[in-house]
Parts: structure tokens; sequence; C-alpha cells
């Protein structure tokens, strides 16, 4: 198992995270928030991170846990605006089908979130079927 | 004339008796693990695809059916798991052979109403066992709330660091008022980081508003993603299955850790329970909470808990939802967090069922405050019983996740919490804290010991706060430079530790040293005796080190004096003539011990008894017994020796009888057992009645003070007061004593 894959990460691969910022972790410091003016990126975690936990849980046999993680993975890289936004468009009654499939498409398009996209479709389809959908204008 | 009993009227008036207790209604809802309308397990799976689940076809399924049959169940598994009789997964539960890997595998495969029908072959003794092998964690934890009624900042972060003291491994606030989130949140974020280091914190809060807190780096953890269990409630808590497995992924998106909350009780109190059980519907909520990959849940009933305990069974099944959920592979924080009855002797029964077998978070919100400043409502236990609970993890030699702390450990890190939020609304311009109220909240048991703040310009500094891109970098920054360095380390860590995302795995918690702990790396291994986590070691040291322990070896110091200096002995005393009456007094008597256990000097005592004879015209001869420490020899020996055959047995602790030769070893005519009760005026009418009975006359028994907690108070002093008179007991004789005394008669 490669040490990206041994967890704790923080004791076997500390030296191979990375912060969202690109920063490594190992430069997260006290000296660092002194004397480079951090941003709050650098204490972000990125795709790369929770892809390695997701396969960890699946490994573990939490499979959903896995799942979900690496549909975190996908959302890093989603805005924190725009992801508040796509939580409430999937609230009951809040877009139509068509709003649902169309912010699947989003998803797929512009962040490669392919499994979030899934996620999305699925539901437009279960709420036109169970009348959870905002009626289609 | 309708007759009233006493009794029933004292019942009446017992804390027990102000709750509501309830007959079954299923129609309503009401109904803990047996509705009529519960349906039968089933599962056909065609090609892939779940067809039916519970005995519901596919084009009939509701929002939850669809989620659970596409994301909750492990299809690999699901028809050996629903081939097996119901009982035989129940024994698997109980039977210490077989692994908790082995279960969660079988359980991967089962519908909700299958997961019901195991429970129903459990009792509670079988369900603990279960919840002892089943929970994540290999050791257990707890969590604590935090919250004021004033929302003061100094007390906030002095409660947290207290708390973080205490042991909590997470501590959850939340607001009166939702603006003061931000500050509430970065309180106890500061409180806990100084009072120890790798506490997870949250703020429970609007998602939206959540998100934001977290996205800032204020909090660690979620825990309200609330879920339920019929279709019209979920969409009644204005979410779905999915609009909750988004959030989920978005906050771990931001490192967030993510448990969701359910509970029995909360579809019949929304109203739309659909006649099922509180439990069958419980099962569904923990099944889709697993499919939309929470690591774990809140459950076991949580505010709703009285509702299930008006019920037959309810404490029962509240255990059992705790217990399916860590079937489910799904950390669990145990509830405990509403009050749960007005009666001690309840709320602790009730806990019990947590705290044996120990779950991930016993309480999902011990009260770590007093209850009038519970922003939640309340806990089963809150800070009024902190000694209670850690002298219960002490009697039963059971983690329950605290620790015990001194006053001045408490005083000086709610100074250093308080002083440290001080510093950072200095640094960062919020409304500054004063001394005095740093101070305050040192001192302070509840917000009502605070002096009130400006609460319209905490809220607009705490708005511009949140909108700002201040975040817990400034935090560690100002902290940092103004040297308050442990704080500013260990908040800086939390944000590190985001990064790395390892606290998002199962249960994870962070020791004192950030190691985290979790599912992955520390799982449960219990199998039976000898096996799994056990209270020893340090731990265990530190759960027996209450601050109220003392050394028993000086315990009973002030009961040793100087010996009596008017007793002397006159060497081995022999059988008396008629009209006297013995005094035979115990081997540490006058000498190793100087005092009764009600601290009565012993010469005060003897020249009592001695009066109380003189007034009724005998005379008396004090003998000490040797050869033993036991009452009754020593006042046996006592009648043997006397004129009268009546002798007054006094051992050193003031434990007294009058003896008539010739009775029975452990027969008397009068016995005084309650040595703590016993006054000089008791000890005069002690003598007095002995004489009486040597005289031949008629003699009415002497009164007593009954002190029903006495023996309770005092056994431990007994102990080592008999304990040192048994030291005594020499191969001897019974000595006559010589008393420098003169009656005043």
């Amino acid at each position: 198992m490669s040490d990206k894959l041994r967890y704790p990460l923080t004791e076997h691969a500390a030296d191979q995270l990375h912060a969202k910022s690109g920063r490594p972790f190992d430069a997260i410091t006290e000296q660092a928030v002194q004397d480079e003016a951090l941003s709050i990126a650098d204490l972000q975690i990125n795709a790369e991170t929770l892809r390695a936990q997701a396969e960890i849980a699946r490994r573990a046999g939490y499979s959903q846990l896995g799942a979900n993680l690496a549909r975190a993975a996908e959302l890093t890289l989603v805005p924190d605006r725009e992801i508040l936004r796509m939580y409430e468009l999937l609230r009951p009654g809040r877009a139509s089908y068509e709003a649902l499939m169309e912010l699947a498409s989003h998803l797929e398009h512009t962040y490669d979130a392919h499994e979030s996209a899934a996620l999305v479709r699925e539901a437009a389809g279960v709420y036109k079927m169970r009348g959870v959908a905002q009626a289609s204008s | 004339m309708t007759q009233h009993s006493r009794r029933f009227k004292i019942l009446q008036e017992r804390d027990i008796n102000r709750e509501t207790f309830v007959e079954p209604w299923p129609e309503a809802g009401l109904t803990v693990t047996d509705s009529p309308f519960d349906p039968l397990p089933s599962l056909r799976v065609v090609d892939g695809q779940v067809v039916e689940l519970d005995g519901r076809q596919r084009s009939d399924f509701d929002i939850l059916d669809l989620f659970i049959a596409d994301h909750a169940l492990d299809l690999s598994v699901a028809e050996e798991a629903m081939a097996l009789p119901a009982l035989h997964i129940a024994r698997m539960l109980a039977d210490i052979n077989v692994p908790r890997t082995e279960v969660l595998r079988i359980v991967g495969g089962c519908t909700p109403a299958k997961l019901v029908e195991i429970i129903r072959h459990m009792n509670v003794l079988e369900m603990m066992v279960g919840l002892a092998k089943m929970r994540v964690r290999r050791v257990p934890a707890n969590q604590a709330h935090v919250t004021n009624k004033r929302e003061h900042p100094a007390l906030l972060a002095a409660d947290a660091a207290e708390a973080a003291l205490r042991g909590f491994a997470e501590i959850e606030t939340t607001v009166g008022v939702a603006r003061f989130a931000p500050f509430n949140a970065l309180a106890i974020l500061v409180g806990s980081q100084t009072g120890r280091g790798g506490v997870l914190t949250q703020c429970s809060v609007e998602e939206a508003l959540g998100l934001q807190l977290a996205m800032k780096g204020l909090t660690t953890y979620a825990e309200t993603l609330s879920v339920y269990g019929t279709e019209r409630s979920f969409i009644d808590g204005d979410d779905t299955p999915w609009s909750k497995a988004f959030l989920a992924a978005a906050y771990a998106s931001r490192g967030v850790k993510v448990r969701f909350t359910s509970g029995t009780g909360s579809e019949a109190l929304m109203g739309h329970s659909e006649g099922r059980s509180m439990l069958y519907l419980e099962a569904r909520c923990l099944l889709v909470v697993r499919g939309a990959g929470s690591q774990g849940v809140q459950n076991g009933s949580i505010s709703c808990i009285a509702l299930p305990e008006s019920l037959p069974g309810g404490v029962r099944a509240v255990l059992a939802e705790n217990l399916l959920a860590a079937m489910l592979g799904l950390e669990v924080a145990s509830g405990n967090d509403a009050l749960a009855s007005h009666s001690a002797i309840r709320k602790t029964a009730k806990l019990m069922l947590q705290f044996i077998p120990g779950t991930d978070f016993i309480f999902s919100g011990y009260s770590a405050i007093p209850k009038a400043d519970n922003l939640f409502g309340g806990g089963n236990f809150d800070a009024e019983d902190f000694d209670d609970y850690n002298v219960l993890q002490r009697d039963m030699q059971v983690d329950g996740g605290t620790r015990s702390i001194t006053e001045d450990e408490a005083l000086a890190i709610r100074r250093e919490a308080a002083r440290t939020i001080q510093v950072i609304y200095e640094e960062l311009g919020f409304p500054s804290i004063s001394d005095e109220e740093v101070e305050a909240a040192v001192v302070a048991h509840a917000s009502t010991d605070m002096p009130v703040r400006d609460v319209v310009a905490d809220l607009a500094a705490a708005e511009s706060f949140l909108a700002s891109d201040k975040t817990i970098l400034t935090v560690v920054e100002a902290l940092s430079r103004r040297g308050f360095t442990k704080t500013a380390r260990n908040i800086l860590e939390m944000g590190r530790q985001r990064v790395a995302g390892d606290y998002l795995q199962p249960a994870a918690i962070f020791d004192q040293q950030f190691h985290v702990q979790s599912g992955i790396n520390a799982p449960n291994d219990y199998g039976g005796p000898g096996t799994g986590y056990r209270l020893d070691g340090e731990r265990w040291q530190e759960v027996q080190g209450l601050h109220q322990v003392q050394s028993p070896r000086d315990f009973i110091a002030d009961r040793i004096g100087v010996p009596v200096a008017q007793l002397a002995e006159l060497g081995v005393a022999q059988r008396g003539s008629s009209g006297e009456v013995i005094v035979a007094v115990g081997p540490a008597f006058g000498t190793e011990l100087t005092q009764t256990i009600g601290g009565l000097p012993h010469e005060d005592v003897l020249a009592a008894i001695l009066t109380g004879i003189a007034r009724e015209g005998l005379t008396a001869r004090v003998v000490k017994v040797y050869h033993s420490s036991d009452l009754a020899a020593i006042s046996h020996a006592g009648s043997e020796i006397s004129g009268s055959g009546i002798a007054v047995g006094l051992q050193s602790r003031g434990t007294t009888i009058i003896q008539r030769r010739g009775l029975a070893r452990l027969n008397n005519l009068e016995l005084f057992p309650q040595s703590p009760s016993l006054t000089l005026e008791t000890y005069e009418a002690i003598g007095r009645n002995a004489a009486l009975y040597a005289k031949g006359e008629p003699t009415t028994p002497v009164p007593i003070r009954v002190d029903n907690w006495a023996r309770l108070r005092l056994i431990v002093k007994t102990t080592l007061l008999h304990r040192r008179e048994t030291e005594q007991i020499r191969d001897q004789p019974p000595t006559e004593l010589y008393f420098d005394w003169e009656p005043d008669v």
C-alpha cells in the first residue's frame, strides 16, 4: 500500500500532503503564519487528499462513506457561495426537474464532478416521480 | 367518604409522577417497537436493482425506499442476510465468538424491517453486549454542550476550557440569536484549544450559516444534519435524502467531519408516523444516514426522548436505535442530551444503557453548564452532576470519557481561556471584554454571575466578522504575536488537521497530542472477557483520582490523642461481689484511641456511665478486655466478673451494650449500635439502666436517636477505628483499671 493510503495520513504521508492552495502540509507552521500572510486556502483540504481518504474508507469496508468523500473531492473545486446555492436547489420544491438536470450538467462540465452530477440527476428523477420537484415552468 | 392513603399521597408527590405515561396507540405512531402496521421484511433484487423492499413494490417506493434501495444496502450480501433468521442474527450480536466485522457484513444486507425484527428478539442486557461489541471506536468518548443564555464570550470560552480539561473529546455550542454564531463558535474553539488541544468543536445553526463558519475554520464538525423516517416528515424538515447527501459531501469538501441526527419519536411528533413503530422509522433513518455516506449519527431519540419514555419499552427502544446504528457501522453519539426525567433515579438508570457498554460518544451533549444556560434545552446530566458522573465511572470501572479536576485547575484554565478570548477581541477590534468580565467568568457557575454586555454592539461586530475575510488564521496570528503560544498552536493544528482529513473517518477523535483515533486505526476489537478496551493503567488511575479522595491512612488521626491520664492498669480483674456493675472497655480504650467516632473524649464517656451508675447508688469497676475487640466478647467478659452479673460493654469507637451474665453471647439487655448518635446524656442513661438491671428493678430501655445515614457516612471511619482496636488484642485476661475520677452525685 502506498504511503498515500496509509492511515493516518498525518503520520505516514505528511510529506506528500498539500493544502488546497498547494502549500505543503509541513509548511503550515506558526512561523509561516507570522511571516507569510497565509490564506484560508492554506488550511483547506484538497481533492487528492479527499480521494485518498475515500479509498481508505472503502478499503476498511465503509463504502458509502468512501462514495461521500469521493463526491467531496469533486466539490472542493466548487466555490463556497455556489456550493450553498446547489444545496439549496436540491431542497424540496426549490427547483424543477429541468433545473436539476441542468445543475447536474453544470457539475459535470464545469467541475468534472461526475459522481456529484449522478447524485443530482438521480434526485431529479426521484423528485419528479414523487412530486418533490417544483412544477416545470 | 372517599379514602386516601397517606402513602399514595407521598408517592404522588415524587418526581417520577411529574411524568406522563400512556398506553400505546399505533395509529398515532405511539408505539416503540411493534406496530401492527409495520411491514414484514422482504427484499427482491432483479438484475442488480431492488424491486421489492419490505413488502413494497418499486413502483410504490417513496423517497426513503428509493434512497435506501439504491444507496444503503449491500446487495452482494443481501440474499444471504435476508435468508438468515432474525433470531440467528440477534444471537450473533450477543455471541462473543462472532466478531464485529462478521456482524457488519451480514447487517449490510438487511432491510429496515429485518433490522427491527432482529431487535425484537433481544432484551436490554443482550443489546448492551451487542453495543459494546459493535461500537466503532475501541475507546468510548464523550461530547459536551457549552452555551449560555447571555451568549457571553468570556463565559463560553471559560466553560469550553473547563469542559476540555474535564476530558470531553467534542464540544458543541449553539445560539439563542443566530447572528451570535461566529462569536460563539470562536469562543468555544478558543476555550477548548486552551483547555486541551485536539477537542473537536461545532456550532449548531442553520446549514448555510454552519457551512460559512466551517469555511472560516471556526468549526471542525457538523452534527445536526437531521433525517426523518417518513417521506412527509422528511419533506417537512425541508430536505430530502439527496439534499442531505449533497450537504454531507459539501461539508466534507471543506474538511468538516459530518454526523447526521435522527431519533425515535420525531415522526410521530411531526404528525407523519404513518402508523409505523418508532423503531421501524428509525431503522429507515439509519439506512438513509448510511446511504448518504455520513460516518456517523447522533441518535437515541435526542430531543424527543420524553415521547418514547411515555410508552412501554421506550428506554429499551432508545438503546435499540443506538445498537442499530452501530450495527450499520455508524459512529454513534448516543443521545442523553435532553432532560430524560424529573427523577434522578430514572435519568441515571436510562443513562446506564449507554454508559455501561460504552458508545463512541456516550452523550451527544453532556451539559457542561447549568440547565438554565443550556440553549439546547438541557442535558440528561449537567454541570451540577459532574461529581456524580465521575463517581459512577470510578464505581463501575467504566470509562465514561471524563475526569475529575480540582478547583484550582478549574480556576486556572478558566482564567487562561477568558484572558485569551479577551486578547482576541482586543486584537480583532471586537467590543472589548473587561478585566471584570474575565474575573467573573473565572468563578462563574452560570451566566447570571456575569456582567451584562452590549448585545447590539456584539451582534454588529459578529456580523461584520462573518462578512469579513478574517479567519482562524487572523486569530492564530494575533495570539501568537501576543504570546498566547499554546492556544495559537492548538488552533493552528486544528487547521492543519483539516488539510489532512484523517478525522473525516468513522468515529474519529484526537488525543491531546493530536493523534487521531478512529474506526480505521483504532477499531473496536471487543470479543468478550479479556479482549477489547479495558479501563486500566493510567486512565484507570485517573478515573480513581477524584478530587474528593483522601488517604485512609490518616483518616482517624483526630480520634487518636494523648492517652487518658486518669486511667491506670491495676492488674488482673477478679470476680466481684454483688451490688456492682462492670464497665468493660475495648483494648484500645483511652490509649491507642482516645475519642469515640462521634468525637467524645473517652474519659467523658466513662465518667457519664459511672455517674449514671452512681446515681442509682451502686458502685462500678472498670476493666479493659484485651483478648477481643468484639463487643459481644467484651461485654460477655465483663458480665463474667461482675458481682451483679451486669456489665456495660464499651468499644473505643463508642458502641455500647448492656449485658447480663448467662445470656447467649449474641443476646443482650440493650444494644446501642449507632455510636455516632450517642451523647454523654445517653451514656449516663445507659449507666443508670445498667444499675437498675443490677438491682433487679423494672427498667425502660434507653431511647436512642436513629440516624439512617450514619453508617453510610461513617463506615470507613468505623472500619479503621475497629482495625486499630483489633491491633491491640493480646492474649491476656481482663485487667482492672483505676479511673482517677469522683462522681459528682
